[in-house]
């Protein structure tokens, strides 16, 4: 494709205009949606209420319609909240991390890949919410002056110090992706046809202009965020990690567990945005001028990479436990692998690092049907890599009288279904009220790699 | 503090529009050279080298963020201290009361927490957000056209001089703008 290697790959194909790359942009928010989109919506929105009605009849009725019992008491809710949160993370990854590190091929992807993390999280955080067992009681994980001693929460404890993380990252994320989204807004404000319409999007715009020094403060803001969001979500997969590693089980009270966990986290997330970027590209078919196949080769090769970094975890962590000599270590690994569970660990070992090693193929890596098929095992690789951490380290405890199987029942594979109509509805929404592409970030870059590079000026 | 009460008044003045981002950026070096102080660039995204041309200085929201920062490590600091150590001390494992290593998670979550709200607060007063319906200059500003504002109480502002200068910069159009 290209004769001089030293040339870069375009950005954004076409020979577009300013205004064309507008008008792209902005006509899924400004057009009626098309069949494609009304069949998803339904379908997630369906799956959504049917999600509702089971969170009520759980709440309602107890936690004991799940499966989480003596001795499996984490179960479905903390899988799950983890695989959510993990999602998450390669939004930010993407937003935050590859913009320090100047990765230009990161702008077209951003936006949505930063609405999935705040989605995910969304998601991801209803569930420690329910798990507490009485959701309406959950403002007690705060800390404020209350009459009951005043009684604190215990700061010491790592499932306060998720709290905290999963708050700030929630809130962090969230403040990140709509400063990005201003200036767009703006232009949909401008664009705006009838009086609802400007009146919505002005308001959400804030009165924002455009000029140099309005944007030169925007500037040094976003690089800020970037930089304060960077060692966040790290240590927000860490924390995570710290609910089980701080904890004596065998199995879980590992160092290796926080770079583990953040690893499986970018590995998740990437196939999510392969997920959610497939499913754009045949949406909208303009959007193949923005989301190039290049850079979704980029982003299997993520995969592919975190992908083996999760497998040398794997490996790791069978080595450790022979090494340390410990009995109920060595124990809990070899009943992973073929105990009553070992069904499980081998859809992740298959899921998580021997199918993304397809990738290696160039052609696989740049066929979207193929690289969404991946996607969508890693994503089921992933949610096991969870299920076999909680459940095979809780289900064989240090005395065999307290061995036991995990109940798994109806209401958690309603629960588990249920939070992807979540998911679905609300990103569903978002590619048709907000641009789903940066409209502002995606100009600078477009003449990137294009005939006479030098107006780039970068 | 004496600047925004400047910039929050809306003035009229005159605007040139033009369509070439590299226009744009040699139009405000020249008029910079031609001594306006107080003209702004406007565009739809944000322009490699036009901070140098309008001659702004480099934003202090830093400085924000770090005295944000440095506030939300100590209140944070303090949360913990005078609840896990002063006000119900509770023997967690026999761990000392002031268990440093095990506060340090719910440290760094509020510094973050707080440099990132407040870095954002800096941004919505320097640039005087939120607003309500703001002066429009021309609707295509946000999405393919780019334009230099030059207030009416600038050093040397002339209708006609300005006029002049803006059309032989190569501005498609200019026109005079009640308020901005």
């Amino acid at each position: 494709m290209n004769s001089n290697p030293m040339r870069r790959v375009p950005l954004v194909l076409g020979n577009k205009t300013l205004k064309q790359i507008t008008d792209d942009i902005c006509e899924p928010v400004e057009t009626i949606p098309s069949k494609g989109w009304m069949a998803l919506f339904l379908g997630a929105k369906t799956l959504f209420i049917f999600y509702i009605l089971t969170i009520a009849i759980v709440v309602s009725t107890g936690m004991g319609l799940l499966g989480v019992n003596h001795p499996v008491g984490w179960g479905t809710m903390i899988i799950t909240f983890v695989f959510w949160v993990g999602i998450g993370h390669a939004g930010t990854l993407i937003s935050a991390i590859l913009f320090l590190f100047r990765q230009k091929w990161r702008t077209s992807v951003a936006r949505s890949a930063e609405a999935m993390t705040v989605f995910a999280v969304m998601t991801a955080g209803i569930f420690p919410l329910i798990h507490t067992g009485r959701p309406w009681l959950d403002f007690w994980l705060f800390p404020y002056p209350n009459q009951r001693g005043p009684l604190w929460v215990n700061f010491r404890s790592p499932l306060l110090w998720d709290v905290f993380a999963i708050s700030t990252y929630a809130t962090v994320s969230t403040v990140f992706w709509f400063i990005g989204l201003i200036p767009d807004l703006a232009t949909l404000k401008d664009r705006a046809k009838n009086k609802i319409r400007y009146m919505v999007y002005g308001a959400l715009s804030l009165g924002w202009r455009g000029t140099a020094k309005n944007w030169s403060h925007y500037e040094m803001l976003y690089l800020i965020l970037a930089g304060l969001s960077t060692p966040l979500v790290l240590s927000v997969h860490t924390i995570v990690s710290f609910d089980f590693a701080v904890s004596n089980l065998p199995g879980w009270h590992s160092t290796i567990f926080p770079p583990y966990f953040v690893a499986g986290a970018i590995f998740s997330g990437f196939a999510m945005v392969i997920t959610l970027m497939s499913l754009m590209r045949i949406g909208f078919p303009k959007f193949k001028d923005y989301i190039t196949i290049d850079h979704m080769e980029v982003m299997n090769k993520i995969i592919m990479m975190t992908g083996l970094m999760v497998g040398y975890a794997y490996g790791s962590e069978f080595l450790i436990a022979w090494y340390s000599g410990n009995d109920y270590e060595r124990y809990v690994f070899m009943n992973r692998a073929m105990g009553p569970y070992a069904w499980s660990y081998w859809i992740m070992i298959a899921c998580n690092v021997f199918i993304p090693q397809i990738f290696w193929k160039r052609n696989f890596r740049r066929s979207i049907p193929v690289m969404f098929v991946v996607s969508i095992f890693v994503n089921i690789g992933m949610w096991f890599e969870r299920f076999v951490i909680t459940v095979t380290s809780l289900h064989r405890d240090f005395l065999p009288s307290n061995w036991g199987q995990y109940a798994w029942s109806m209401y958690d594979t309603a629960i588990l279904c249920g939070s992807f109509g979540m998911f679905f509805t609300i990103f569903l929404l978002y590619l048709r009220v907000f641009p789903a592409i940066s409209i502002a970030e995606i100009k600078p870059v477009m003449n990137v790699g294009k005939e006479d590079d030098n107006k780039g000026a970068h | 503090m004496g600047k925004p009460s400047n910039r929050k008044r809306t003035l009229g003045g005159m605007a040139g529009i033009f369509l070439e981002e590299s226009k744009v950026v040699k139009a405000a070096y020249k008029v910079r050279e031609s001594g306006f102080i107080k003209f702004d660039a406007i565009s739809p995204y944000p322009i490699h080298g036009m901070e140098e041309a309008c001659g702004i200085k480099r934003s202090s929201i830093p400085y924000v963020t770090f005295a944000a920062g440095v506030f939300g490590l100590l209140a944070a600091l303090g949360l913990v201290y005078y609840t896990s150590v002063t006000n119900w001390p509770i023997n967690v494992g026999g761990k000392p009361m002031f268990s440093l290593p095990a506060f340090i998670p719910i440290m760094f979550e509020l510094t973050v927490l707080f440099a990132a709200l407040c870095s954002v607060g800096a941004l919505f007063y320097h640039c005087s957000m939120p607003k309500i319906d703001p002066p429009t200059i021309d609707k295509d500003l946000t999405s393919h056209k780019f334009a230099i504002f030059i207030p009416e109480n600038d050093v040397g502002y002339g209708e006609d001089r300005i006029h002049k200068m803006l059309t032989e910069l190569g501005a498609v159009e200019v026109k005079k703008v009640a308020e901005y």
